[in-house]
């Protein structure tokens, strides 16, 4: 098989140069501020716990990348990648992350609580599914004020246990709402399998109220992005919500704290998802052999995104925290 | 043999019609819809059936199922959907039927609606409101009877209304709905077939925040919620006849709180019993109490009192029932015993 003929056998190719490689960017730009935050973490610059997303960032960009700018989001305590690929910019996150008045809400939300209306961002949220019902009402204000914006609901497998997602799946479906419920199934509820707390099968119960379903490599982020586009398309025409399971794997622990792991998952098993099938590394190839970049394109890419990145970790660390007066303010609008 | 209107006191000179407690709410959720497209009212069985309790009747017809939505018997679902909507541009009005069902919501109005707008750093608002009963004596049993106001009061983000009357019912509800905050507004049960009063018939709101005085008296004052208002109304007329003058203040909102009338009257009057149809143990009336100890403790002349539900699950059998609600009866002897009289 010649390149050539292999390249227009690939579906990718038809997402385009420009964002194929912004694709890689916006991975690598949520990997190196999760180093950062793992690093400020370990430094005890950063308060309260730290949740990474490391492993799992074509999944964010992927689902992002396809949305509109107006169009919502919710998250989770493992938020920061979608944060930052709906559009947060990493100073404000930073800020935040560090408890300081500049942060994106003002230092009261912090790593679990990032929420931005710039952006679309309803926020995230430390309830686990906690936001399935924010964003199946997103989607119902936008289907009643005609809008044509689409909501993304953001969770981890642990999800899965919480019966709120199975009550907005139904009201999603019976009303056919513009929702897309994005199950990031990296196979660990905090410190266990999700075998030992999942029965059944995962897509089939999404499967059950009829809403479209489909189970895809959430690794490979231009197969996230074509996936999500086609069901956030669906969406919009009015042809009701979508459930993806993304498989993927968390590359630390539930959260920074989290080392010493192997009572309840093995090393090999780690070892071979970070050398295998890292979706920064797996997309960055993928785009050499294409022809779409060579190495020293994306070394480019990363070394303006440090820059970025270290320039946001400082005006972090050097922004005040906010005065305690204002702990009584934004109680009540 | 059905039991008559209770008539209440009219609050407002101008008041030129007489409406039930349940009229008024919907008179107010029509009002309110009329005037803003994005209110919206949804729960099971608000459409047709117009509730459990028929008082939303008609809605449907005027507003269309789009408006007025019958949702499946989804608490948690349909309340975590109000609240994405109105984050994102509506004020849905959730009907939650029962108030025992605020215990399957908790998460949604506690964790959630409660706390966007702090979380966000006063980024996003929750304008919804949350309808909900309150209220035995209905022989439906521990789970249909309770009165959980004291739940929602205890959150810091939550806004929560207790109407007594028609008029407070009526101008309350459409201050709730234009309300930038989440409201769990409470509406009991009884009074829906029992209370009647007159309300303006010209547009008004009630403002969240401002107690009232439903009567005026000067040896001891009763600070009533909810049902709890008319009871201390009765007991006041019993008190009439021994001469003993008592002050009704309804607080009329849990939150905000008008702490500067309980304080005033209770200052005036010296003597102050509490009644509520909560349960007395960490409750609603043990908050009021205390707001009136601290306030006007040097003009008291004894302790502050509560009559409050009885700490047991609210019994089925009428005879079981019956007791665990406070009576005039008691609310007179407890008042004439705190007056040595």
């Amino acid at each position: 098989m010649t390149t050539a003929t292999r390249m227009a056998s690939d579906p990718a190719m038809n997402i385009g140069k420009e964002k194929l490689l912004r694709l890689y960017e916006r991975m690598v730009a949520i990997r190196l501020f999760e180093e950062r935050v793992n690093d400020l973490y370990t430094r005890a610059l950063m308060p309260g716990l730290a949740h990474l997303y490391i492993g799992e960032e074509a999944i964010a960009v992927g689902i992002c990348e396809a949305l509109r700018s107006d169009d919502y989001i919710t998250s989770t305590h493992r938020g920061h990648g979608h944060c930052l690929a709906k559009g947060a910019t990493p100073d404000l996150m930073f800020a935040e992350l560090l408890g300081k008045e500049a942060g994106y809400c003002k230092g009261k939300g912090g790593s679990m609580h990032i929420a931005d209306p710039a952006t679309g961002n309803l926020g995230a949220n430390a309830i686990v599914c906690g936001s399935a019902g924010i964003a199946t009402g997103a989607a119902y204000a936008s289907k009643y004020l005609k809008n044509g914006r689409v909501a993304v609901c953001f969770f981890g497998e642990g999800a899965l246990g919480q019966g709120i997602l199975y009550e907005e799946m139904n009201l999603a479906e019976l009303w056919k709402l513009p929702v897309i419920f994005v199950c990031e199934n990296n196979s660990y509820n905090e410190y266990t399998h999700f075998k030992e707390s999942t029965a059944g099968d995962v897509a089939a119960r999404a499967q059950a109220f009829g809403v479209a379903t489909e189970t895809i490599d959430g690794q490979n982020v231009r197969t996230v992005y074509q996936t999500a586009s086609k069901y956030i398309e669906r969406a919009r025409r009015g042809e009701g919500p979508a459930f993806l399971q993304c498989i993927t794997y968390r590359y630390h622990g539930h959260h920074v704290g989290d080392i010493a792991r192997s009572y309840y998952r093995p090393k090999a098993e780690e070892q071979e998802w970070v050398t295998e099938k890292d979706p920064v590394t797996l997309h960055g190839q993928w785009l050499m052999d294409n022809g779409m970049a060579d190495r020293a394109v994306l070394d480019a890419i990363q070394e303006k995104l440090v820059i970025e990145m270290d320039a946001a970790v400082e005006f972090a660390v050097n922004a005040p925290y906010p005065d305690p007066s204002r702990v009584t303010e934004d109680i009540y609008a | 043999m059905p039991e008559a209107a209770i008539e209440t006191a009219p609050v407002m000179r101008d008041a030129t019609k007489e409406i039930g407690f349940g009229d008024a709410v919907r008179e107010a959720i029509a009002e309110e819809m009329r005037r803003d497209p994005t209110v919206v009212l949804m729960g099971e069985d608000v459409a047709e059936a117009g509730t459990t309790f028929k008082v939303l009747k008609g809605l449907v017809e005027e507003f269309g199922p789009g408006r007025v939505i019958d949702t499946p018997i989804s608490e948690v679902g349909f309340t975590g959907l109000g609240v994405g909507a109105a984050m994102t541009g509506m004020r849905p009005i959730v009907d939650i039927m029962f108030g025992d069902f605020l215990m399957l919501i908790m998460d949604q109005i506690g964790n959630q609606a409660a706390k966007i707008h702090y979380m966000s750093g006063g980024k996003w608002n929750v304008p919804m409101v949350i309808r909900a009963t309150m209220g035995a004596t209905r022989r439906s049993a521990a789970q249909h009877s309770q009165s959980l106001h004291a739940w929602p009061s205890h959150i810091p983000g939550l806004k929560v209304v207790v109407p007594s009357t028609p008029a407070d019912a009526k101008g309350l509800f459409k201050s709730a709905v234009r309300d930038n905050n989440p409201v769990v507004f409470f509406e009991d049960k009884i009074s829906y077939t029992k209370v009647k009063g007159l309300v303006p018939t010209e547009e008004y709101l009630i403002q969240l925040g401002v107690a009232d005085v439903k009567r005026e008296g000067s040896d001891i004052t009763f600070i009533a919620t909810s049902s709890m208002v008319q009871t201390a109304l009765g007991a006041a007329k019993m008190l009439e006849e021994v001469g003993i003058s008592a002050e009704v203040v309804d607080p009329r909102t849990m939150w905000p709180l008008d702490e500067e009338t309980l304080i005033n009257s209770v200052k005036k009057t010296s003597r102050c019993i509490v009644m509520d149809e909560g349960y007395g143990r960490y409750s609603v009336a043990a908050e009021l109490a205390q707001t009136v100890q601290e306030g006007a403790f040097y003009d008291l002349d004894g302790p502050v009192r509560r009559l409050c539900a009885m700490h047991v699950p609210i019994p089925f059998s009428p005879s079981l029932e019956d007791v665990t609600v406070p009576t005039e009866k008691q609310a007179f002897d407890l008042a004439r015993s705190m007056c040595n009289r």
